[in-house]
């Protein structure tokens, strides 16, 4: 389902780096590890299209991602891939229902506050449909995420450290999660990290250094 | 949730950061609008009553005060003159003229002047008769609409008057007492802030209370002076004015007649266009600084929106991110800055219309209490329609620099900030 050959980039004035080349089928995970600093956000941000590679390629349900124009990119990135950050970026003014409104709406799709609600109860946090992002918990903000990340049926779903600000329990439990609602959906999942605890958890794995 | 909905959300879950551009910009444009309102209503007040008078005649002093006094009844008399002095322009017969009236001016009811004129005055300003009757005997008065519904008389009513303008009880004539006998349609002219009566009552008033201040005790049985003709009987009676309409104003001895009264009478005779004309430029320099003061505020105010819009989109770099990485395009995120700075600027010129409306609605009062016309904020001019057009155009401009910024922010460092 994501595919990268060769995939190299470069920042001005800095050297090149190169990535080992990524594979992973729907339905399936894959592990990124890697140090910090070693250039996995750059990974991350090539995968999802978020900038651009220098050389290699990378494709996403059979579409190389270099073929696009910046606009066309922008929506094939809202319609094939869900981005899960380290972050968890919200709109703020925007409810939890919201949030999920605007990315079906951002990627082109129909509003479906069912799938909305659907996705929610699945995670657990359908009562917390109408609060606003600060109103929850930590653990709530990152099952939002998760669900913002699928609202669209996404090809790819990309997770930039999903587990390393959580103990060993909850990061066996996020894994879980993220896994299963990925196979639900049949997207591929890509977890980019720095969190050695799931590296026995994942048999797909690369590391970048 | 569109482009719309999310712009009017930002704005509204953020409210304390925008208010002070919002108030700003609704100030300059209450200014401008309040400006133009008032602009408006005076010159129509100004020249509706110039109501084709072509020639007011009175006792000499300045011209422009005796205009003032004598057509917008917002000044004092420059002097009386003799209905002697006058006789020739009382005449009907008088080749020139086809309208002649004279006022005899003196004292007020509650700000509002009474007028000692015959009916000549109704055909002048084109006022009618809505209930009763017009005056015929010494103390009966006709009011105009608006006396009626701010003294709230009614036909049958009497009241005492008072010496001048002023509000005074010492200087209200004791014993005269008005009765009200018709009211008036509201003409839009100065006729409605006017109690009319005959010359003869005005006098009568003012003899009665100099005698009664020389301590004697007379009772007058002049018979009640109406017409001209009447008027003509009493040679040694005062009047203030005349208001004179021509018979043809290209007539080359019309032209003339202003001059032959000014240097051969004791009489000065003034064109009221001519002598507005003059006021407009007085009072003109006066609103033009203001003007332009409200258009400083306004630009004033179009930097604050757009330092508002500016600071409010670096904050929000992760959101404008977020939306490129949902799929929204470079020009979405133009579209949204510029949405949040018409909504903005939509906002401020509803404010504006509310200060300058709003204020007018409550100045009116006083506003008429000094300029006899009847004021109103409850009226959209075209210069309203105006402002809505700069106003968001204004807002558009100020927002162009922050929204084309968002559309090129460099969402892969945005997002890889660490904080």
């Amino acid at each position: 389902m994501i595919n990268t050959q060769n995939l190299s980039f470069q920042y001005d004035n800095e050297e090149l780096m190169s990535f080992p080349d990524v594979n992973c089928d729907a339905g399936e995970m894959m592990l990124v590890l890697g140090q910090s600093g070693v250039g996995k956000t750059t990974l991350l941000h090539l995968l999802s299209g978020i900038i651009r590679a220098k050389g290699g390629s990378v494709s996403i349900a059979g579409q190389n991602l270099s073929e696009l124009s910046d606009k066309k990119l922008d929506h094939f990135r809202g319609q094939y891939i869900g981005v899960i950050f380290q972050k968890f970026h919200f709109i703020k003014s925007l409810n939890v229902l919201e949030n999920l409104t605007i990315a079906q709406k951002l990627a082109g799709k129909q509003i479906d506050k069912n799938r909305c609600k659907e996705l929610l109860e699945n995670l657990q946090i359908g009562h917390k449909i109408n609060s606003k992002i600060n109103e929850l918990s930590q653990g709530e903000i990152q099952r939002v995420a998760i669900a913002r990340a699928l609202v669209n049926n996404p090809a790819v779903i990309l997770a930039d450290e999903p587990t390393s600000a959580l103990d060993d329990s909850n990061c066996q439990a996020v894994l879980d999660l993220l896994s299963t609602q990925a196979k639900q959906s049949g997207a591929a999942l890509v977890i980019v990290t720095h969190d050695t605890r799931l590296k026995d958890m994942i048999d797909n794995k690369i590391t970048i250094s | 949730m569109s482009v719309l909905k999310l712009a009017w959300k930002n704005i509204v879950s953020n409210p304390l950061n925008l208010i002070l551009s919002i108030i700003l910009f609704g100030l300059g444009i209450g200014l401008i609008s309040f400006l133009m309102l008032l602009n408006t209503q005076l010159s129509e007040n100004f020249e509706k009553n110039l109501a084709d008078i072509d020639l007011v005649i009175g006792a000499k002093g300045s011209p422009l005060q005796m205009i003032l006094c004598s057509m917008y009844h917002i000044d004092n008399p420059t002097g009386n003159i003799t209905v002697d002095e006058a006789k020739a322009f009382l005449n009907s017969g008088h080749p020139l003229l086809e309208i002649s009236v004279p006022l005899s001016l003196g004292d007020s009811y509650k700000r509002h002047r009474i007028v000692g004129t015959n009916d000549g005055i109704l055909e002048l300003y084109n006022a009618q008769l809505d209930q009763g009757k017009i005056w015929a005997q010494d103390l009966d008065v006709t009011i105009g609409a608006g006396v009626a519904r701010s003294t709230g008389l009614k036909i049958g009513d009497s009241f005492k008057s008072s010496h001048g303008f002023d509000d005074d009880a010492d200087l209200a004539h004791d014993h005269s007492a008005f009765n009200v006998v018709g009211i008036l349609k509201p003409s839009g002219s100065v006729v409605d802030q006017l109690i009319l009566t005959n010359p003869s009552t005005v006098w009568a008033v003012h003899d009665h209370a100099a005698e009664d201040h020389a301590g004697h005790d007379h009772v007058h049985h002049t018979p009640p002076v109406r017409s001209n003709e009447e008027l003509l009987q009493h040679p040694d009676k005062d009047i203030t004015s005349l208001l004179i309409k021509y018979k043809d104003k290209t007539n080359y001895r019309t032209l003339s007649l202003p001059r032959a009264i000014n240097e051969h009478t004791d009489m000065q005779a003034a064109s009221p266009p001519y002598e507005i004309n003059k006021l407009y430029s007085l009072i003109g320099v006066g609103t033009d600084a203001i003007r332009w003061l409200a258009i400083l505020i306004a630009f004033v105010s179009a930097i604050s929106i757009f330092i508002s819009l500016y600071k409010s989109m670096k904050e929000r770099k992760y959101e404008l991110s977020l939306i490129r990485v949902m799929g929204g395009s470079r020009a979405i995120l133009f579209m949204l800055i510029v949405i949040e700075g018409i909504i903005l600027s939509f906002i401020g010129f509803v404010v504006g219309m509310i200060i300058s409306h709003g204020g007018m609605e409550i100045m009116s009062k006083f506003l008429q209490a000094s300029y006899r016309y009847d004021f109103t904020g409850w009226r959209v001019i075209s210069g309203d329609a105006w402002l809505f057009v700069g106003s968001i155009a204004l807002g558009i401009v100020a927002a162009l620099i922050p929204a084309y910024q968002a559309s090129y922010t460099d969402i892969h460092k945005a997002l890889s900030e660490k904080n």
